[in-house]
């Protein structure tokens, strides 16, 4: 490590805290340039911190703790699968300031300040080591969004951003009981140790509760995944952005953090309930998305079936389906971004997100309609992209569990390319029938700048994930050892019928070990 | 940098920069960049396959990059080339190379070149992938990848909303098999560990026997993975029940169905039963399937192609039926058949489709049959293109002396499985001898409506454009006759096609006419030329040739039984079809519907699925959750708030009231659990 003892997780802390401070008393012009500025500088360090960080070294790195009161520390650290979501986080932002720049013109100060705060928040989340602080960012983060679309959003601003804490809200106070409570069992706040912990098994079902009330309604999950559609229409675009991108991944990231290595038992014992939600939410919310005349809502409900498939990679129990959920959490909070940024472009012009106004955009759009190819393709997870390599690991994690599961959930490959080709072509193809859509000019420069790097990024994703696997390897295989001890049966295993016929298929045999006979 | 990374990767550096570089380089560049590409991967695909034809080539892996490393689970970019391998190279390139030049006389007139030929190029690209794959995770990536290139090219003429529609069900009808195809590779990971290729069929022969749950089921091993696999492949090449998006596609430019709906992209299937086959050797149950569902197909789509108006359309059906022959020639055991027949296709089929390509282009973008006729004499170059495609097709030839392509492949297909000699090797030969003789009824019946008879071009509304048109002023008696069958010219001329389009279509029947005697004894008879590359099953090969006489015959008695029908009926007496129609009017309706396939889907899926949708998201998202979640839970506290109104009273003594309640509630609390 090159930056040994240099608090660089505070400071990426600090700079957009800082600049949301400064955006509060500047004016417009000001507000804009000083934010993007904070987000590239944070983008930059985030760079810097990616390239420093010592893939197969410690666990925990950059570790900084700072003791305040009562047990309760300045505690931040990561390993290599809070650095993705991290880097996940401070790549998407410089987005969202650009994707901002000329649609918000009111109270530009504010709203800037609203999105640096939230990126604080978001590093916060991924990078704190302390329960309560986690807690804190959190819970926090909710108030950003929550400003952000009720000021800033659609005609039905306020019942979306009421619906969107009500239910955020209604699962973390569960969470903060259950925290309690396990401080009080074991003794320390540290997130690290308490990985590590083995709390009784009949606790870890009500922890296990408690946790999942929380990190459920983040992820969405069905059936608590209504807030999503509606706060996705009502949100600015960025905020839609963000949102997608970041802070639907704190509930996969909350699973794969606390409820797995914590209650590895308790997991276990929920991987049913976990999967007949995912299922239902990969089938009901594809067939949703189908009907859907709403370009966003219909983006929405996409995201609660892709959500779908991170839970039950997660709940799969071994390491392809916790790569793979982790890689689907990185592709979706990219592809979903961009696909919010293509309804943000086409908006910012009609100012409608109705799909039947378009039509036949690859004819007067034709850079536009190739970026939303692409992320098209990437949503529904063309191999290549991004989309497949996360879907592929999960849903091979899953099938060594149940065959019945992957089958259920693999229809979403099917639903998934029937309604998002079907958006595409009502929005590309055709005729172009309403002459406003037709005269829209193609994408500017600075929508370029903003898609273009997200498009590399899921080309490079899809082609060559290494990159972005090798740094989280050693803690999913961490994790992986982890929950050994409460892996479930598979309902597919391999049994030997006839006597064997050479020493080969032994091997075999031997590799998958405890097999139903 | 060998020559098999120049091959694959060429073309997807010439997509790459005529797509982006579209409208800024022109479509002279890009053309050339991408003809060139692709000549470039064709002169360097030959000497390979040669070298596996002489016996000199070994086979090899190029590693390219890693790609996914996940516990157990790795696969990496590879290129791999064995015989089977050079098979595929020598077949996409060429004809590819061929496409790539005859969309220059073809596309000539569209304003959108680039785009047409980037997305051939990376149709190519994705198809060399395929066959190039070690591994069947790139496997599936070619396999996806073609079919994005085949729903971008469905659908190029994206204003017309039959092109849109025709795209999406291409490519969500392949997903159907694609997630079959995503079910065998989990399952084939789970039980061998790997994805690599040549390790599982290694290691296939040693799972006889053994079990694996499926469903709650548990079945046999190696027929749950086999039938998997094969599932993609029934739906890469439109085996009957995923074949319904085959038909469509045809709404896509000519040379992109000459290419990817007729040479290559769904011959991908019989390919990966072909690369599969020690795999599929080892589970009769799955083989069964495949010799079934082939001949199956090849029966259905064959019906089908004796009753459609549309040129396009015929060849489309027959298409399909001739995937229905591999098949079935893979389920029987005789893969070196299968590959001989997909490689013999290939030639000729393009070859068919390109030649119709012309006659449309002759035609005006006329594409009815009804509205051709006598264009034998008025594009006689196209018309002898057709001629050898249809001799070809049909099998015309003369045992042990010369015969066209598929005169060797169709009948060493119908040989082995009536080698084969088991009941469904029985029924399939049935059916293949009577699709043969409807191969030939179709193929014959399409000569003899098009080049054959007066001519029938004034009903056209395309010819009527045209001529309207050339005279705007002379414009009475237009309006007429749109739609109905009326003899003449109207004043129309045909004109043979551009040099860029007669060049392949030369070069085609070359193929056409020689693929099948020069190359007929290093596929099917030399198991050094496939060195393991495939299952070879000398058993078969030998009960091949000792058939009785009369099988070797019959494929010819057929072909001149369905000439002589076509001859009939639509060169003799012209009222055979009317009459035929007219007396079996469901049975002409079951076959001119397809057996009402679509309209079967249509009501069991597609509408349902809408209705789902709209149910869910009503009832169940707004009905139900958000009326008795957070709407219910803001109605409880509207009401709760309007209780605690009224205690609000602003009176001092009430509110003093209250905190010493809430006081001593708190400390009896305290003291009770201190």
């Amino acid at each position: 490590m090159i930056m040994d003892g240099f608090p660089i997780l505070s400071l990426m802390l600090a700079v957009p805290l800082l600049a949301a401070v400064g955006c509060l008393f500047a004016e417009a012009k000001t507000a804009r340039a000083l934010a993007l500025g904070a987000t590239l500088v944070n983008f930059a360090l985030g760079v810097l911190l990616w390239a420093s960080y010592d893939i197969g070294g410690a666990q925990w790195q950059f570790v900084e703790k700072l003791p305040l009161f009562a047990g309760f520390s300045w505690a931040l650290g990561i390993d290599g699968i809070a650095l993705m979501l991290i880097m996940l986080s401070v790549f998407l932002m410089p987005i969202c300031i650009g994707a901002s720049w000329t649609s918000i013109e009111k109270r530009v100060g504010e709203y800037m300040a609203a999105f640096l705060l939230m990126e604080t928040l978001m590093i916060g989340v991924f990078a704190a080591q302390d329960l309560y602080l986690f807690y804190i960012f959190f819970e926090a983060g909710l108030i950003p969004m929550y400003l952000i679309i009720g000021i800033w959003g659609g005609a039905d601003r306020i019942y979306a951003s009421y619906k969107f804490f009500l239910y955020t809200l209604l699962g973390s106070v569960l969470m903060l009981v259950a925290m309690l409570w396990m401080v009080n069992a074991a003794g320390t706040t540290d997130i690290p140790t308490l990985m590590g912990y083995d709390f009784p098994p009949h606790a870890q079902t009500w922890l296990w509760l408690a946790f999942f009330a929380s990190f459920a309604v983040k992820m969405p999950m069905w059936p608590v995944h209504t807030w999503l559609p509606d706060a996705h229409v009502q949100a600015p675009t960025a905020g839609s952005v963000i949102l997608a991108g970041v802070l639907l991944k704190m509930g996969g990231y909350g699973f794969i953090r606390f409820s797995l290595p914590m209650f590895p038992e308790a997991s276990a014992q929920f991987a049913g309930l976990v999967f007949a939600l995912s299922m239902l939410a990969v089938v009901l919310t594809s067939l949703i998305a189908l009907v859907q005349h709403d370009m966003k809502k219909l983006i929405a409900y996409s995201s609660v079936a892709h959500m779908a498939i991170v839970t039950i990679g997660l709940f799969a129990f071994n390491v392809q389906g916790l790569e793979g959920s982790m890689i689907v959490m990185l592709s979706h909070g990219l592809v979903s971004g961009a696909l919010f940024l293509c309804v943000g472009v086409i908006y910012d012009r009609l100012h409608t997100r109705e799909i039947d106004r378009y039509g036949g955009l690859s004819i007067n759009m034709p850079n536009y309609a190739l970026f939303f190819m692409l992320f098209t393709m990437a949503s529904v997870g063309l191999p290549g992209t991004s989309g497949f390599v996360g879907e592929f690991l999960s849903l091979a994690g899953i099938y060594q569990v149940s065959s019945g599961v992957t089958a259920v959930c693999a229809t979403g490959i099917i639903l998934g390319a029937a309604y998002m080709l079907y958006l595409y072509r009502r929005v590309a193809f055709g005729e172009q029938k309403n002459a406003d859509a037709a005269a829209m000019p193609d994408i500017s420069l600075r929508e370029w700048l903003m898609l273009g790097p997200i498009a590399v990024a899921v080309l490079w994703m899809g082609v060559y994930p290494e990159s972005f696997m090798a740094p989280m390897r050693k803690d999913i295989a961490a994790l992986d050892a982890r929950v050994a001890r409460a892996r479930p049966e598979g309902d597919a295993k391999l049994a030997m019928g006839k006597p064997a016929a050479g020493g080969h298929e032994h091997a075999v045999h031997e590799a998958h070990g405890g097999e139903a006979h | 940098m060998n020559a098999i990374q120049i091959i694959v990767f060429g073309p997807l550096l010439a997509a790459i920069v005529a797509g982006l570089g579209n409208r800024m380089l022109g479509s002279v560049a890009a053309k050339t960049i991408t003809t060139a590409g692709l000549f470039l991967s064709c002169v360097l695909s030959w000497p390979i396959f040669l070298g596996f034809l002489g016996g000199s080539a070994e086979a090899s892996v190029t590693p390219v990059l890693h790609w996914v490393q996940s516990g157990s689970l790795t696969f990496d970019w590879a290129l791999r080339v064995d015989a089977l391998t050079a098979v595929m190279l020598v077949v996409i390139t060429s004809v590819s190379a061929l496409v790539h030049l005859y969309s220059w006389g073809y596309m000539d007139e569209d304003p959108d070149q680039p785009r047409f030929f980037a997305y051939l190029s990376l149709f190519t690209f994705a198809m060399l992938m395929l066959v190039t794959a070690d591994n069947l995770v790139q496997m599936f990536f070619g396999w996806e990848g073609v079919g994005l290139a085949s729903y971008l090219l469905i659908g190029f003429w994206f204003r017309k909303p039959s092109a849109c529609a025709a795209a999406i069900k291409a490519f969500v009808v392949n997903r159907v098999g694609d997630l079959g195809f995503m079910l065998g590779i989990f399952g084939t990971y789970l039980v061998f560990q790997t994805t690599s290729i040549p390790e599982i069929l290694a290691a296939a022969p040693g799972m006889a026997g053994s079990t694996i749950g499926f469903l709650g089921y548990r079945l046999d091993t190696m027929t749950v993975l086999c039938i998997l696999l094969f599932i993609g492949a029934m739906g890469k090449s439109a085996q009957l029940g995923l074949h319904t998006w085959l038909p469509d596609a045809m709404e896509g430019p000519t040379p992109v169905s000459a290419l990817i709906h007729a040479a290559t992209m769904v011959t991908a299937g019989v390919f990966m039963v072909c690369r599969l086959s020690p795999m599929f050797e080892t589970s009769p149950t799955a083989l069964a399937l495949v010799t079934f569902i082939g001949a199956a197909t090849c029966f259905f789509a064959a019906t089908v192609g004796t009753c459609q108006w549309d040129i396009k359309r015929v060849i489309a059906y027959s298409t399909c039926s001739q995937l229905g022959y591999m098949f079935f020639a893979a389920g029987v055991g005789a893969y070196g058949a299968a590959m001989f027949h997909l490689f013999t296709h290939a030639f000729f089929k393009a070859l068919l489709f390109l030649g119709a390509g012309s006659v449309i282009h002759a035609m005006h973008h006329e594409q009815d049959m009804r509205f051709y006729g006598d264009l034998r004499k008025r594009i006689p170059l196209t018309f002898w293109a057709m001629m050898a495609g249809t001799l070809a097709i049909t099998g015309v030839g003369i045992l042990d002396v010369f015969g066209f392509a598929g005169f060797y492949s169709k009948d060493a297909i119908l040989e082995a499985a009536y080698a084969r000699g088991t009941e469904l090797s029985q029924f399939a030969f049935v059916l293949g001898c009577i699709a043969a003789l409807m191969t030939s009824f179709y193929s014959w019946r399409l000569m003899f409506l098009t080049f054959w008879g007066k001519p029938r071009w004034a009903g056209s509304e395309h010819i009527q454009h045209a001529m309207h048109d050339a005279h705007v002023h002379d414009d009475h008696d237009h309006g007429h006759g749109h739609g109905h069958e009326v003899d003449g010219t109207a004043g129309y001329h045909p004109h043979e096609s551009p040099l860029s389009m007669l060049v392949p279509l030369a070069i085609l029947s070359l193929g056409a006419v020689f693929a099948g005697f020069v190359f007929h004894d290093g596929f099917i008879n030399s198991e050094q030329f496939w060195n393991g590359a495939i299952a070879y099953n000398e058993h078969l090969i030998h009960a091949m040739h000792a058939v009785p006489l009369w099988v070797k015959l019959s494929a010819t008695v057929v072909m001149l039984t369905g000439f002589g029908i076509a001859y009939a009926a639509y060169i003799r007496d012209t009222t055979i079809p009317s009459r035929f129609v007219a007396t079996f009017p469901q049975l002409h309706g079951f076959a001119f519907n397809k057996w009402y396939f679509d309209e079967l889907y249509n009501f069991l899926f597609v509408r349902p699925a809408f209705w789902l949708g709209r149910q869910f998201w009503q009832r169940g998202d707004v009905g139900f959750i958000d009326r008795f979640g957070p709407n219910g839970a803001a109605w409880v506290v509207a009401q709760g708030s309007s209780y605690a109104k009224k205690v609000q009273s602003g009176y001092l003594y009430s509110y003093a009231l209250v905190m010493l309640l809430g006081l001593v509630a708190a400390v009896s609390w305290a003291l009770a659990a201190g």
